[in-house]
């Protein structure tokens, strides 16, 4: 491991603190939400104490600093993920993102490429966070097209067995997450978009694990929209990215209307300006957009590669830690091959909410319950899941502590 | 250990040995409650006997808390008039939400008073009331009929 954990910890003024009557802060629920560094802080703060102004509006200085400072951050996330600037769009979340596509999907007049009838199909996948399914179910409700989705095999991988059946001559977008945020699994983008391209639909990524996990790049991986969070890569809440192709992002109907996304208004009808304004109405959220830029400058000053090396390293080590509690299951796949820092497990008989609780009391702060992805833990048997999930400023005395804590809590709540 | 103001003998006792966890066939009112934010899900069937709770049974998944919290539930409301089981009802909604501030009179709530410790956990608050809010509506349903 290249990483010094410790050193990077020393960035996170989180850290400093003690939990439950002064025990140390073992944070293993990145995969919820990151922590922050100073930089991102004090970047937002700054926002606010120097230069808040309405970004695109006045004709003062500080409109143009502000100005200058959301797209400044504009810059610093399309250089991150290899898109071109005015591809890159801020959103409150991730969420957002994702619910932004189909709704404007949704909205598509018949002739555009999106617009969906009852012979169109939507293709998802079992392993889908909440905010990948439900509003394409919703899409699917409002189009009549038809909702199909690739099943998970036992050991927590796409079945991709039956690819050219799921995806057909008549699906129109394939949307799916590029890490599973129960099961950690990364999934092989490259079979399912050609197939998807194949057909002539789109993909849609859902990159929240992995946008703040690894090195993306939207370019080589040949997909055509993306979503990630800024919170969970160590940026500021309340906001969030959607990227899409340029040359489709100029056919996607826009999904919010108001200020700053119009080219010109009479009192009965409208006009859109170019991407990245037609999706951004209103005034943006500037303060965390530049929150954002300073997270992802503050990832790449480290490396994308050496937080992936870094985290599968970790993820390795609690593997092989967790194989020798007999009681352990491991939701998802039990090898390193194709798979991030984040790991599910169930505990015998133990409900994850009392093996939460129970590590919360050593100062363990992991995810329990179904983690946004019901239909994904109905699939595994399991009402819920205990999760743990590694970030940069983990390190193994983290792991030890989740391990101590689970072998404590198997005695404490021993024979149940 | 703080977990131990929690986690009460009496909870882990009803956690282990769940009473009524067996679903009468006969009943007045059964009702499915599950909790959202964590995937926990609960039946319950009530059978009346005029306007006495004759039984409460129950079946499903979930912590200890939640789990502790309907089997004490189903011990300590069958037998009990419907105005006495509503009156209790209310004294552990209140007991849920004292923060830590009440202990809990226990004489009317007997058991029930082994969880005025979940009060200081807010996260865990939906757990100890999942039962008790399948209680509600299965006597409201019930009564109904």
């Amino acid at each position: 491991m290249t990483l010094d954990a410790l050193a990077i910890r020393e960035d996170f003024p989180i850290f400093q603190r003690k939990i439950r009557d002064g025990k140390r802060l073992v944070y293993l629920d990145s995969g919820a939400t990151s922590q922050k560094p100073n930089v991102v802080i004090e970047a937002e703060l700054n926002f606010y104490k120097l230069h808040n102004a309405a970004a695109h509006r006045g004709a003062h200085q500080l409109a143009e600093e502000a100005t200058d400072a959301y797209e400044g951050a504009r810059e610093i996330v399309a250089a991150f993920i290899g898109a071109q600037v005015d591809e890159v769009i801020f959103t409150k979340s991730a969420t957002e993102s994702l619910n932004l596509i189909a709704y404007a999907m949704g909205s598509a007049s018949p002739g555009n490429r999106f617009y969906l009838t009852s012979n169109d199909g939507i293709v998802v996948t079992e392993m889908e966070h909440h905010a990948n399914l439900i509003p394409w179910q919703e899409l699917s409700k409002r189009t009549g097209a038809t909702l199909t989705w690739f099943e998970v095999t036992p050991d927590g991988r796409l079945d991709l067995s039956k690819i050219n059946e799921v995806i057909t001559s008549s699906t129109k977008v394939v949307a799916l997450t590029h890490q599973s945020n129960v099961l950690g699994t990364i999934n092989p983008l490259a079979a399912i978009v050609a197939r998807a391209h194949e057909v002539g639909a789109v993909v849609v990524l859902d990159a929240c694990q992995s946008v703040p996990h690894m090195s993306v790049d939207v370019a080589a991986l040949d997909i055509d929209f993306l979503a990630f969070s800024g919170h969970k890569a160590v940026g500021p809440t309340g906001v969030g990215v959607f990227w899409g192709r340029a040359e489709l992002l100029a056919q996607l109907p826009p999904f919010l209307f108001g200020g700053s996304m119009i080219e010109n208004v009479t009192m009965t009808s409208a006009t859109w300006a170019q991407a990245p304004r037609k999706f951004e109405a209103g005034v943006p959220n500037m303060a965390q957009a530049v929150g954002l830029g300073a997270a992802l400058s503050y990832l790449s000053g480290i490396g994308m590669q050496n937080i992936h090396a870094h985290e599968v390293g970790l993820a390795q080590y609690l593997l092989d830690q967790l194989a020798t509690i007999e009681k352990v299951r491991i939701i998802g796949p039990n090898h390193m091959l194709d798979r991030g820092g984040t790991i599910s497990f169930t505990l015998g008989k133990i409900h994850p909410h009392d093996l939460g609780q129970f590590l919360d009391s050593h100062g363990v702060a992991v995810r329990t319950g179904h983690h946004c992805a019901w239909p994904l833990n109905r699939k595994f048997g399991v009402p819920a899941t205990t999760r743990a999930s590694v970030y940069l400023y983990n390190n193994t005395q983290d792991l030890d502590a989740l391990v101590a804590g689970i072998k404590g809590a198997e005695q404490y709540f021993g024979g149940a | 250990m703080d977990l131990d103001n929690l986690y009460q003998e009496v909870i882990l006792d009803h956690y282990k040995n769940p009473q009524h966890k067996k679903l009468n066939e006969h009943y007045d009112a059964q009702v499915h409650h599950i909790n959202p934010s964590c995937g926990d899900e609960i039946t319950l069937n009530l059978s009346l006997h005029g306007e006495r709770i004759a039984s409460i049974s129950w079946d499903g998944v979930g912590c200890s808390i939640s789990q502790a919290s309907v089997s004490i539930l189903s011990d300590l409301l069958a037998g009990k008039s419907i105005g006495e089981a509503n009156l209790i009802h209310e004294a552990f909604l209140t007991l849920m939400q004292s923060k830590g501030t009440q202990k809990g009179d226990d004489e009317l709530l007997e058991d029930a008073v082994a969880l005025a410790g979940v009060s200081r956990y807010p996260a865990r608050i939906k757990c100890a009331l999942l039962g008790w809010m399948a209680f509600k509506d299965a006597a409201l349903q019930a009564q109904d009929k």
